[in-house]
């Protein structure tokens, strides 16, 4: 059997970590969400998750961390080759549902999830430092003090992202949100996380919007719609028939149009 | 076993009501208990659940009625079990279903109420039971007490090692269960606990306000802190100076204690409003 599932992951990343996903599906009710996913994920890789609305990406990713219920398999496979299937996952999510006034700051949160003592009793300064160091890996330290319902979309983006790495995980889900971010943070964001996936040699899936963003940061593209439609470079998704089907012509068009007119378009696109 | 604290009352506090042993007794339950409703309600008031709280209290109603019918001496004991059942029920439909929390939680607690009402009416004995509904504080007993002392240690205890957790799941619970808690059970724990310290002071605060001790304190605590420690303590801080202050103004113009103290905490809340924007 571990033969047998080396041989799988193994097969194309060579001793290598790597997540494997195995006809995962999801049913919520008589709705079929999600019908035989089957993902295969690279670490140093940023693997960018597209699909329309509804397409069952947020999904995805609750039913990786076993927040949802499903059927099928999520495998992780480490660099010694050993097998895990509980791996670290980090996730930043989409957006947080909570109570806008609630009096819960950055440290707290950080503090919540990363030690043991109650929140409400207090802090170390041992605790508060270590926030302190892992907010500055997105270059947020200042937000630590700040009420986590007073933080603007990109600054509880980028706080989430400290969080979802501190301890690294073996995994890391993000969950770009759909609004309530500007593009220089979107920017920012997809910088950052391009850069963990060289620093940490992390496997990253992203669900993602922002076509242009994706063309430019990610290292492979899966496009689902219920099930996998198709995966590849940007350039093959991107240039894909299909793809364009499900969303309609007109950023297509104009990917077309800027490639004849050279790179400098497509910035401004 | 309070016969310290009567005499330390008494040597410590040379008013008149501190003769009357129901106000002594009164004071400690008062002492033990708006803590517990001060820490509590922070997470109510967090994960906007004040319409289950409100819920609950009507399940307790309704485990009353049960334990009257079926002749236990003690009624509150069934309350505590129907009660502890009912939040668990709601809590899971709640995390297993797409429809809205409130119409979950409104349908259940109709039908609570309603079961209650006919329960309790179909002796034709409704009068004997309306001071649940009113409740009154200062017929606490000694008994009582200690087993209100055992709650609160309970509820410390608790407090300590799911607070965390709680959190989180309160934050977001994809987010918890990324960092691997196990969120339905930690959400059942928390309203277990919400429904045992309901039901229990229902009978010395009353079914129609007792929610109004839970959510008064934190909902003005939230108004004016930046974080969870303060949050915390402030809620309790303001529960426990509106539950005793209550108690006095209720004993010197012979109103009823329970609706006094949320007359306090409601005018504290009004004030926490004032000083809202310098908080945010």
């Amino acid at each position: 059997m571990e033969t047998e599932q080396e041989n799988i992951c193994g097969g194309s990343c060579s001793g290598l970590c790597c997540t494997k996903i195995e006809n995962l599906s999801v049913t919520i009710g008589s709705t079929k969400i999600l019908e035989n996913i089957n993902i295969h994920i690279h670490c140093g890789e940023l693997t960018a998750l597209i699909g329309p609305n509804g397409a069952g990406k947020s999904t995805l990713l609750k039913a990786m961390l076993g927040d949802i219920k499903h059927t099928g398999k999520l495998q992780f496979l480490d660099e010694k080759g050993k097998h895990n299937d509980n791996p670290l996952i980090g996730y930043v999510p989409q957006n947080l549902n909570f109570d806008r006034g609630t009096p819960t700051s950055v440290f707290d949160l950080f503090a919540a999830c990363n030690t043991r003592m109650p929140v409400w009793l207090g802090s170390t300064k041992k605790s508060r430092n270590k926030v302190r160091e892992s907010l500055a890996s997105v270059k947020a330290e200042h937000l630590i003090d700040k009420r986590i319902g007073a933080l603007s979309g990109g600054e509880l983006q980028r706080a989430l992202l400290a969080l979802a790495l501190d301890p690294v995980p073996d995994l890391l889900l993000l969950d770009e949100p759909v609004s309530g971010i500007d593009q220089n943070g979107l920017e920012l964001f997809y910088d950052t996380v391009s850069h963990l996936r060289r620093d940490y040699d992390l496997s990253i899936i992203l669900v993602s919007h922002d076509f242009d963003l994706v063309e430019k940061y990610a290292d492979r593209v899966i496009l689902i719609n219920g099930t996998v439609i198709s995966s590849g470079t940007p350039a093959e998704v991107f240039g894909n028939k299909e793809t364009s089907k499900i969303f309609g012509m007109s950023w297509f068009n104009n990917r077309a149009v800027c490639e004849k007119d050279g790179g400098g378009a497509a910035d401004n696109a | 076993m309070l016969d310290f604290w009567y005499k330390l009352l008494d040597s410590a506090l040379p008013f008149q009501w501190v003769q009357y042993e129901f106000m002594k007794n009164a004071l400690l339950a008062i002492l033990l208990i708006t803590p517990l409703f001060g820490i509590l309600g922070t997470m109510i008031v967090s994960n906007k659940m004040a319409f289950f709280s409100d819920a609950l209290g009507h399940g307790a109603f309704t485990g009353i009625a049960i334990g009257a019918i079926t002749g236990l001496v003690r009624p509150v004991f069934s309350a505590v079990i129907f009660s502890v059942a009912f939040a668990l029920i709601i809590t899971v439909i709640k995390n297993k279903s797409r429809s809205s929390t409130d119409t979950t939680i409104g349908v259940f607690s109709s039908i609570a109420v309603a079961l209650g009402l006919v329960l309790i009416s179909f002796g034709g004995s409704f009068n004997k039971y309306s001071s649940y509904l009113i409740g009154d504080l200062l017929s606490i007993s000694q008994t009582e007490i200690v087993v209100l002392l055992f709650v609160f240690a309970a509820v410390v205890v608790l407090w300590l090692f799911i607070f965390n957790k709680l959190l989180m799941v309160s934050t977001n619970k994809s987010l918890a269960s990324s960092r691997g808690v196990k969120t339905l059970p930690v959400e059942m724990i928390f309203t277990s606990m919400v429904a045992v310290i309901v039901t229990i002071s229902i009978q010395w605060v009353g079914l129609l306000i007792i929610n109004s001790l839970l959510v008064l304190p934190a909902a003005a605590a939230r108004n004016i802190t930046g974080n969870v420690r303060k949050y915390t303590f402030t809620a309790v801080i303001i529960s426990a100076f509106s539950g005793l202050s209550g108690l006095l103004a209720s004993y010197y113009m012979n109103t009823a204690t329970g609706a006094t103290i949320v007359l306090i905490s409601g005018i504290i809340f009004f004030i926490s409003l004032v000083f809202k924007n310098k908080f945010n």
